[in-house]
């Protein structure tokens, strides 16, 4: 699905990201772990095009992104959620759903982005419920899940996440993180970006430890969650396993 | 897998190895720094080249913990080569790594026919060698029945063999034939056992010996490989195709050099192993010269598993020797002879093969002024030397005094070891 090369990315002459390998496969929950200014965010964007890399390469779907711009990478299939949701607060929640589903409407038409619309309504009934607020009046985790949905109304092959955990309740990231489980059941293919490393990787196949614009570890999630580095730095404290 | 995803897989496992090694082991961030090598310079398999090797005298020079990569306390277990301080060579797992190492030694077991019905007897040694432990986790990772005998008392190896209805072995290829004529000697019919599977590693085998164990024990004995510097086994085993060993290419990346020019052999060819650990946390080894000569077999395996394989390992670039699965290399004998008083620095090391089992003679040239007519001191001596090579060896050897320049010499030195065994 995703395959990264020793890629190298950064703005001006800050280098952010040094010599990164990485590859997600279809079906799977890949989850990249790391503290604020790792390189998490200048990942994504790096990947679907808002950041170009000045070395190394990025094939998605064998399709090499390094030259093509962002909205190319999102009709091939990639989807972001930003990080803190950035939904149109003066648009309803429907409108919002709608101009996630413009490429799906290129593509397949009308039809395909109604129909997409009824399954994210199904995904998220809170959605269904709230369909002519307006964006800006819902709820953090409301605000996440509308996110999320925007970004599937593309009917994307991979959807990458940006911290969807930041500023909720635990039991809001519960319910999150079950939606993402989900997606996987439904056959999608998540890149998920977490400071929650613990949360993460509870739900991911495998997952990446970036510190400083490197990948300093990888592995299946239940390595990482075992090893002691990983612990000590992002879970908080050691378990004794 | 696909072999583009396996090398993606590779080379991110590489350079997070490379980074880890390079920041937490002072011995490879000098060696990277006099080379001028920064971890972000290795982009392909290819570059893997451009890394240092690593050698058995580096482990030694850093024994016990020098090159562990995780402190100490997030070690679970240590195992170490015979061999007393100086010699020996120290090795650690954390907990991630035992369970590798129980998955890659169940990949092994199953490729070599092994599954969670069969009831596994381990007569190879427990303790501080490798083999025990590393395929007892593994066959409790399958699920199968664990006997963990461990090496020795053959009688009742047999003996359980019959009772516990033993369907798979592990030893080296040399005791399954002393069990296989042992069984004889006890009136055992084999072909009354049910004993299916048998897998054999640790010393170096022929396909002579693989048809006699065959014959003898009615099983299919497959070959597998592992040395306690990398982890121990799991590294590779064959297949129930008996043609070649599969490499674990996603912990271990394999190549195969000239140990002369230290360049890569062209395809196919016969040199010297060199591995490098992808996952190992507490342990990372780059670019280790094992010293076994063998070659990777290019062809794809009828058998569908996707892992090249090398073929059985054909013999030695140095001049260890291999003794009942024990490593001795003839300088620890050296040093024994050293430190005992009277000794000259001749000696000969002679092996034999009796009956399957491995004997070992040491003989001894004596300076003439303490060779006295004095069957006590004489003794006493041999004595001596015996126990200490016993314990330095961990196997029992036998000693014999020779008479001053009695032993053959050739260019002033007498020839050390003489090996009589037709593997």
């Amino acid at each position: 699905m995703l395959r990264i090369r020793n890629m190298e990315a950064g703005y001006g002459n800050l280098r952010v990201l040094k010599n990164i390998s990485l590859h997600v496969d279809g079906g799977e929950i890949v989850t990249m772990i790391g503290a604020n200014g790792a390189g998490k965010t200048t990942l994504l964007h790096t990947i679907i095009g808002l950041v170009r890399p000045t070395r190394g390469e990025v094939l998605f779907l064998g399709q090499d992104c390094r030259r093509l711009e962002a909205r190319r990478i999102v009709a091939a299939g990639c989807a972001l959620v930003p990080e803190g949701r950035q939904v149109f607060a003066t648009m309803s929640v429907e409108e919002n759903l709608i101009l996630g589903g413009h490429v799906l409407q290129q593509r397949e038409g009308r039809a395909a982005v109604l129909r997409e619309l009824g399954h994210q309504y199904e995904l998220f009934p809170v959605l269904r419920e709230r369909r002519q607020q307006l964006a800006g009046t819902l709820s953090g985790g409301e605000q996440q899940m509308l996110a999320m949905g925007r970004a599937l109304m593309s009917r994307p092959r991979l959807v990458m996440m940006d911290e969807p955990s930041t500023g909720l309740a635990p039991l809001v990231v519960r319910d999150i993180f079950r939606v993402v489980v989900r997606l996987r059941e439904e056959g999608n293919t998540v890149l998920l970006v977490e400071q929650n490393a613990r949360a993460a990787l509870g739900i991911a196949d495998r997952g990446y430890v970036l510190e400083t614009g490197r990948v300093i570890l990888q592995g299946p999630a239940g390595d990482l969650l075992a090893n002691r580095d990983v612990q000590r730095a992002y879970l908080g404290r050691e378990k004794i396993a | 897998m696909a072999r583009e995803d396996l090398e993606q897989l590779q080379l991110e496992r590489l350079q997070s190895t490379l980074y880890r090694v390079g920041t937490r082991v002072p011995f490879y961030r000098k060696k990277f720094e006099e080379l001028r090598l920064n971890y972000d310079d290795i982009r392909s398999l290819d570059d893997l080249r451009r890394l240092p090797f690593t050698v058995k005298q580096d482990l030694r020079d850093n024994y016990p913990y020098g090159l562990f990569a995780v402190p100490l306390r997030e070690v679970v277990r240590v195992h170490s080569s015979s061999g007393t301080t100086g010699l020996a060579t120290v090795v650690g797992y954390s907990r991630n790594d035992i369970r590798t190492w129980s998955n890659l030694t169940a990949r092994v077991l199953t490729a070599a026919g092994v599954t969670r019905d069969d009831v596994i007897q381990i007569a190879f040694g427990y303790g501080l060698f490798t083999g025990g432990f590393g395929i007892h986790y593994g066959a409790e990772r399958l699920g199968a029945s664990v006997i963990p005998i461990s090496a020795g008392n053959t009688k009742r190896q047999i003996q359980i063999m019959q009772d516990f209805k033993t369907t798979a072995l592990v030893c080296t290829p040399s005791y399954a034939l002393i069990i296989a004529d042992t069984m004889m000697e006890m009136g055992v019919n084999p072909a009354g056992l049910s004993l299916r599977y048998g897998l054999f590693g640790a010393e170096p085998w022929s396909e002579a010996m693989r048809a006699e164990i065959r014959e003898k024990l009615g099983i299919i004995a497959t070959d597998n490989y592992g040395l306690s510097e990398v982890m121990g086994p799991g590294v590779a085993g064959e297949c129930q195709e008996c043609n070649g060993l599969h490499i674990n290419e996603d912990h271990f990346l394999l190549e195969v050099i000239d140990p002369e020019t230290l360049e890569p052999v062209a395809p196919g060819e016969v040199g010297e192993l060199v591995v490098t650990t992808l996952t190992k946390e507490a342990f990372p080894m780059i670019r280790y010269r094992t010293r076994d000569l063998t070659r990777l077999i290019p062809e794809p395996c009828p058998c569908g598993r996707t892992f090249t394989r090398m073929q059985r390992v054909m013999g030695r670039t140095d001049d260890m020797l291999i003794i009942k699965g024990v490593n001795v290399f003839p300088v620890q004998i050296e040093k024994v002879l050293f430190e005992i008083e009277g000794t000259e620095p001749h000696y000969q090391i002679i092996v034999e093969r009796e009956n399957h089992s491995d004997k070992v003679t040491v003989l001894v040239e004596v300076v003439e002024s303490i060779f006295f007519d004095e069957m006590k001191k004489q003794r006493g001596m041999v004595d001596r030397i015996r126990a200490r090579l016993a314990s330095e060896l961990g196997i029992g050897v036998d000693v014999k005094l020779v008479e001053e320049k009695t032993l053959e010499r050739s260019e002033g030195k007498s020839k050390r070891v003489i090996d009589k065994r037709k593997l």
